[in-house]
């Protein structure tokens, strides 16, 4: 399953749902504000890094590159253009956006 | 003395007096519109002539994060419309430390130079003002 956040992890509580709600082997992806938790330093690295254990975790780069965050990914997450999101979404059998 | 404009009496001393403004911006660029409304308000204020602070909190800190690319998104990158802002005379941009260090960031990550201020001393700020205006 594909689990998608666009909230900011410091503004709302969507991404902390997702990580509870996402299990084993499903992907989560982050886009828009959302991409905020995929960078070093930020209130919901500790969170993220448990959740690479077993889980994929996408970034979409477009949108981090317009926060300026684009050198400040965490280790681990993957990055991903549109096309690549287009793919996340044909790959999973179904998908939620943690609006 | 007071004349009479339109229905609406000015004095004419109140007419010329300075309000402490202050703008707090607490959310993040591109996913909403707040952040380039509050630029946008901001810029329009520097026509009044009044004593303006500009306050980057939370998410806020975001806004002045250098390097913006927003070519893929297709959406206008108004970061460096902050570097602008001395030319309208509005040169006092704040941003609270415990904001910055919760994001891993420090006053070199930010487009412009800002001063940062502890949590107490913003609220000291705060208080001062006449108006406060949240984005």
């Amino acid at each position: 399953m594909l689990h998608i956040v666009n909230k900011s992890p410091s503004e709302r509580n969507t991404l902390d749902s997702c990580l509870r709600m996402s299990g084993k082997g499903s992907a989560v992806l982050l886009i828009e504000d959302g991409v905020y938790g995929a960078t070093k330093g930020n209130i919901a690295e500790g969170k993220i890094k448990e959740a690479l254990k077993d889980r994929s975790v996408y970034a979409l780069w477009p949108d981090l590159e317009a926060r300026g965050m684009q050198d400040a990914v965490i280790e681990g997450v993957k990055l991903v253009d549109y096309g690549g999101f287009v793919d996340l979404v044909a790959e999973h059998n179904n998908a939620q956006s943690w609006l | 003395m007071t004349e009479t404009t339109g229905g609406v009496e000015l004095d004419e001393e109140m007419s010329g007096v300075i309000k402490k403004f202050m703008f707090v911006n607490r959310k993040a660029p591109y996913g909403t519109i707040y952040a380039l409304e509050g630029l946008e308000v901001v810029l329009i204020s520097a026509a009044f002539d009044q004593d303006v602070s500009l306050v980057f909190l939370d998410d806020g800190i975001y806004q002045l994060v250098k390097g913006q690319h927003t070519k893929a998104i297709d959406v206008k990158n108004f970061s460096p419309t902050y570097r602008a802002l001395e030319g309208y005379d509005i040169e006092k941009l704040y941003v609270e430390k415990e904001s910055l260090e919760a994001r891993n960031l420090t006053v070199d990550n930010l487009i412009v130079p800002v001063e940062v201020l502890t949590s107490a001393e913003m609220a000291a700020l705060m208080t001062e003002q006449d108006v406060v205006i949240s984005f």
